[in-house]
């Protein structure tokens, strides 16, 4: 892997578009279903500079996804609205490569196939996309796998090829709902080396959804931590380690501290418990 | 070897394997016959089906003619019009809501008792079989071409609307391949039926095709021209089911029911 790859120029498209910065202002979701309401999101107010780098962790079925979706423009929120360089968003946002929760590849496409659908359905020429698509794939170590179909790979593989598919417009904002979350620990942390040196050198404007403090804490420049549903936003701690992070930050007491911070706001929230697993405790029915 | 090789040599090790089980079957079926002395009206052995069969074939050919097309046009206006209706009723919740108790309606009343109100209004020749074969067709295309359509993942629209993608690019790239594997289904349960429609329409209105031959040799207990005439019949529907597999086969190769696994030929086809 080699992340001058991942920073290839994508050809030129006459479309020049810088960071964006994004206010999410008091959006709020609430879903409803015959006559049962489910509160996925409370009330969330964030601003996002141009350029930043900002991870969400928060425990599961707190309404990670459903922000970005509404972010993104694909949901629009039951209350509160989201501006994207001062412009509301109403309806899908398309200057944007997402990554979502599940590779969601197209059974009947070949890994590059599925990269350069990306470009197909922004009406681009795949055939100018070619060279990057490849190098992106190889950049992940997925280049001898092009021509494979997505059953061929695991769920890994298919993952990070849904990533190279949503970087091949190399757009200027990024959202990644657990990009990494189907990767063993070693591809993880490269992919999370890999995506800093691709950060540092293009200042894409990045949300990045995570279960992971680690990762959260490496890659940000902020860490927004969610509460339990009705999601919330608990608290926003900036992190201040020096860039490039890269594998040794983990060593700094600065990252341990910030590590423990955000531990110690979900253990006061109870999404963590010190001993006595509950799992534990589930007897086994014999 | 190359992978296409292997499947090559798999397909012709299950055509073997099929041939020397029906070898068999006629085996043990034309000895019993001897051995039992069944009386040719009940049970006739394979050889005098055959022979029967060869003094009788040219009159065989013109209503085996007249039979298959009448399943091939009345299943292919099947596909014509249930096709292009599912696209409709998969974009449209008022329409859907409007069609699909009609659809339901249809479907429940049995086809095959109405048959010969068809007589009624179309008289004899090719009309009301055609209707029969295009009724009893329609609906399993219609249902699983909608189910297709349908099943899409939310995420993968997602992906599209993100790209600003106009619908008819997202319709061809990705809801009509995603559910072909779907509407093929459709379409093989629709290729059975479609044979069964026209013997039945044959049958009630009694003027042409296999469907009538059968019932006038089984008039005259000539048997062994019944047989002759079931399988005639069995040639038709397996050829027409097994030319939409092929296109299947061809056009959806990437589906998993299509990948070569060794059990696909005793769970599929
Ligand atoms: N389309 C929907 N209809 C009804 N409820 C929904 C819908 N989408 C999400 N929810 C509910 O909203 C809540 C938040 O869901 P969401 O997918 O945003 O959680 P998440 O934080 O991404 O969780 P995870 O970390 O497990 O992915 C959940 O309780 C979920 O049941
Ligand atoms: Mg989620």
């Amino acid at each position: 892997m080699n992340a001058t790859e991942l920073r290839q120029e994508a050809p030129e498209t006459g479309v020049t578009s810088g960071p964006c910065a994004i206010h999410i202002d008091g959006v709020a979701q609430v879903f409803r279903r015959d006559d049962t309401e489910t509160h996925a999101i409370e009330k969330i107010d964030l601003s996002i500079a141009a350029g930043e780098f900002i991870s969400v962790v928060g425990p599961s079925g707190c309404g990670k996804s459903t922000l970005m979706r509404i972010v993104s423009g694909l949901l629009a929120p039951t209350t509160g609205r989201v501006l994207i360089d001062g412009r509301p968003v109403n309806g899908p946002y398309t200057d944007l490569g997402i990554v979502f929760q599940s590779p969601v590849l197209l059974d009947w496409r070949t890994i590059l196939g599925n990269v350069l659908l990306q470009v197909e359905l922004r009406r681009r020429s795949p055939g100018d996309y070619v060279e990057r698509g490849h190098a992106l794939l190889d950049a992940v170590g997925l280049g001898d796998f092009h021509d494979r179909y997505p059953h061929e790979l695991s769920g890994g593989m298919q993952q990070r090829a849904a990533i190279c598919r949503a970087l091949i417009h190399d757009p200027p904002l990024l959202l990644m709902d657990e990009p990494f979350g189907a990767l063993d620990a070693l591809t993880r942390e490269q992919m999370r080396i890999d995506l800093e040196e691709l950060w540092l050198s293009s200042r894409k404007t990045v949300i990045f959804i995570t279960h992971s403090i680690d990762e959260a804490v490496l890659l940000s420049d902020r860490v927004v931590v969610m509460s339990p549903r009705p999601g919330r936003i608990e608290r926003t701690l900036t992190i201040d380690l020096p860039r490039p992070r890269g594998l040794e930050a983990r060593h700094l007491p600065r990252f341990t501290e910030i590590v423990e911070e955000i531990t110690g706001i979900f253990l006061s929230r109870g999404v963590l418990r010190r001993g006595r697993s509950a799992l534990a405790g589930v007897k086994a029915k014999r | 070897m190359s992978r296409r090789m292997q499947r090559v040599i798999a397909a012709t090790r299950g055509w073997r394997d099929g041939i020397i089980g029906f070898t068999v079957l006629f085996l043990v079926w034309e000895v019993s016959a001897h051995v039992f002395k069944i009386p040719k009206y009940i049970l006739p052995p394979p050889t005098v089906i055959w022979a029967d069969l060869m003094k009788r074939y040219p009159r065989m050919i013109d209503a085996a003619i007249a039979t298959t097309s009448e399943i091939v046009m009345g299943f292919a206006i099947a596909i014509v019009v249930s096709i292009p209706l599912a696209v409709i009723v998969s974009y449209s919740r008022p329409i859907e809501r409007a069609i699909f108790p009609i659809l339901i309606a249809l479907q429940i009343i049995p086809k095959i008792a109405i048959a010969p109100l068809f007589i009624v209004w179309f008289g004899f020749g090719l009309m009301p079989k055609l209707l029969l074969v295009f009724l009893l067709s329609f609906f399993p295309i219609l249902v699983s071409s909608i189910t297709g359509l349908k099943s899409v993942p939310r995420d993968i629209l997602d992906l599209a609307r993100s790209t600003g993608s106009t619908e008819l690019m997202v319709f061809r790239k990705i809801r009509l391949p995603h559910s072909l594997p779907s509407i093929f289904t459709g379409l093989k349960v629709a290729a059975t039926l479609a044979t069964t429609a026209a013997i039945v329409a044959e049958f009630v209105a009694s003027d042409r095709g296999l469907g009538y031959m059968l019932l006038e040799f089984n008039g005259n207990l000539e048997t062994g021209m019944v047989f002759a005439t079931v399988i005639g019949l069995s040639l038709i529907g397996i050829v027409l089911y097994a030319m939409v597999e092929f296109v299947e086969r061809n056009v959806v190769s990437w589906h998993v029911s299509q990948r070569d696994a060794p059990e696909k030929q005793l769970i599929g086809s």
